[in-house]
């Protein structure tokens, strides 16, 4: 009984890790990821902070999905309600923590306000929403999200930052190599589709 | 129509209800910061330059109230009167600000200056450079779209009808936005009371400058024999002016011997008084 559960909620944990990847598969995301890619200590301070966020505003937005939502039938709602919930919540999120743990807000801060709008943030509810997952499933896939987008956030600035002592050609210095990177990590990534059955 | 009805009231609640948590969050979760951080922000001249090294000027105030170590003097932009009134908020000292400003290290105007080629592109310096660096002939002279003019925040620079910007000395505050938003490296940040400048930034042998511009520096090191004060020295085809030991000339010998008068002595309202102070003293 316990093996089954494990087995499932690892599946579910490393299909949004790897399998579907909100940046290298699903496409989401990509303003952040190329924004602040550009440095290793910045990555891990934001893939940490989006993490955090998306974990937590999903299980609200999992809450006011099936409690609100579907017992009034306004599931066409979903959409705008998430993103008032999103955003509110992001922001209440950063009073707490510019009040409780200054050091974490002095390090998160300027990431938080970023998150607020963000597609992949607004992304994981709607996908919750979308295949009626329960409360545990819940948690372990916005997890499993957030974890997948720090991991690609990491691998890229430290191939970025590796870039930067490298003979780039002038037309593609910038944005433009950083563009050919993300896609042959996507390509890389394509080799997980086939691990897990979904 | 009940429909209607229901997504009114749905998310109006929830709108309210948002609305309401978050009055009720800041309130609870208020966190006191330092009153002097703003009243040294007021001071600050909130042109958001970032000449001072910090992102803006709230961060400059409150690195400066926080941090001991931070001098009460980095905002350029705010000259004498605002590092006075910082380190007196801040109870620090505050070192002398020597007001700067910026000049364009190019006199290859329209007429004097070959062009290589035709630009018809977007007219912007930095996208006119990434074509061979650009249309002029001489690869270090300014190209005269007219980025600083746009990224001035505090509009002290504008287009002259020669192809050159123009400076206002009255406006400039030295915050160094255009030198760095210019493609060239054209524009210098030098001291106001510094007087004679090289108006040229070419490197190139003097043979290869009189074909590209009539009034680019040749590199002769004519100035540099002349000076009294040993205040020229030669480096890549450019004299290099020291301003402290400039300050102490009066006749200028370096300018009337110049074979393309690249090299200027300006005098200028602003200049003229700092000068009649100087020579009065």
């Amino acid at each position: 009984m316990m093996a089954e559960y494990f087995k499932e909620y690892f599946t579910l944990f490393m299909g949004a890790v790897l399998v579907n990847n909100f940046v290298l598969t699903r496409y989401l995301g990509l303003c952040i990821f190329f924004g602040v890619s550009k440095n290793l200590n910045a990555s891990i301070g934001m893939g940490m902070a989006v993490t955090s966020v998306i974990t937590l505003s999903s299980l609200l937005a999992w809450a006011i999905y099936n409690f609100v939502l579907v017992p009034y039938q306004l599931t066409f709602l979903t959409t705008v309600v998430f993103v008032l919930l999103i955003a509110s919540f992001v922001q209440l999120l950063e009073m707490i923590i510019k009040k409780y743990a200054p050091t974490l807000y002095n390090l998160w801060g300027i990431y938080l306000v970023l998150i607020a709008t963000n597609c992949i943030a607004l992304g994981v509810p709607l996908i919750v929403a979308e295949s009626a997952y329960n409360f545990p499933q819940t948690v372990v896939f916005a997890f499993g999200s957030g974890s997948g987008f720090a991991l690609a956030l990491v691998l890229m600035a430290s191939l970025r930052e590796k870039l930067q002592l490298a003979d780039v050609p002038k037309p593609l210095q910038g944005l433009g190599i950083a563009f050919i990177l993300t896609g042959l990590l996507a390509l890389s990534f394509l080799g997980f589709s086939g691990m897990i059955p979904l | 129509m009940s429909t209607s009805v229901l997504i009114l009231v749905v998310m109006s609640a929830l709108g309210i209800a948002f609305g309401f948590i978050l009055a009720y969050a800041n309130k609870k979760f208020k966190v006191e910061v330092n009153p002097l951080i703003h009243l040294v922000e007021d001071v600050l001249p909130k042109g958001q330059c970032g000449a001072c090294g910090y992102a803006g000027c709230q961060a400059y105030a409150e690195a400066v109230v926080m941090d001991p170590d931070v001098p009460p003097d980095l905002c350029v932009v705010g000259k004498q009167a605002v590092a006075e009134a910082v380190a007196e908020l801040t109870g620090k000292k505050a070192a002398a600000v020597e007001p700067r400003v910026a000049r364009i290290m190019c006199s290859g105007s329209a007429d004097k200056a070959q062009r290589g080629y035709e630009y018809n592109g977007v007219q912007d310096c930095a996208a006119a450079a990434l074509l061979f660096g650009g249309p002029k002939g001489c690869q270090y002279g300014c190209l005269g779209f007219g980025t600083c003019v746009k990224n001035c925040p505090f509009g002290a620079l504008s287009m002259g009808e020669n192809g050159l910007p123009v400076v206002d000395e009255e406006k400039c505050t030295g915050c160094g936005k255009c030198q760095s938003v210019c493609p060239k490296q054209v524009i210098a940040m030098v001291p106001l009371a510094a007087r004679v400048h090289v108006y040229c930034n070419s490197r190139d042998k003097g043979a290869d400058v009189r074909k590209l511009c009539a009034s680019g520096c040749l590199g002769c090191g004519l100035c540099a024999r002349q000076c009294p004060y040993g205040a020229i020295e030669m480096k890549n085809n450019l004299p290099v002016i020291d301003h402290a030991k400039c300050a102490a000339c009066l006749e200028a010998k370096c300018v009337p011997k110049c074979p393309t008068k690249a090299i200027a002595a300006i005098v200028s309202p602003a200049q003229r008084e700092l000068v009649e102070s100087v020579a009065g003293a």
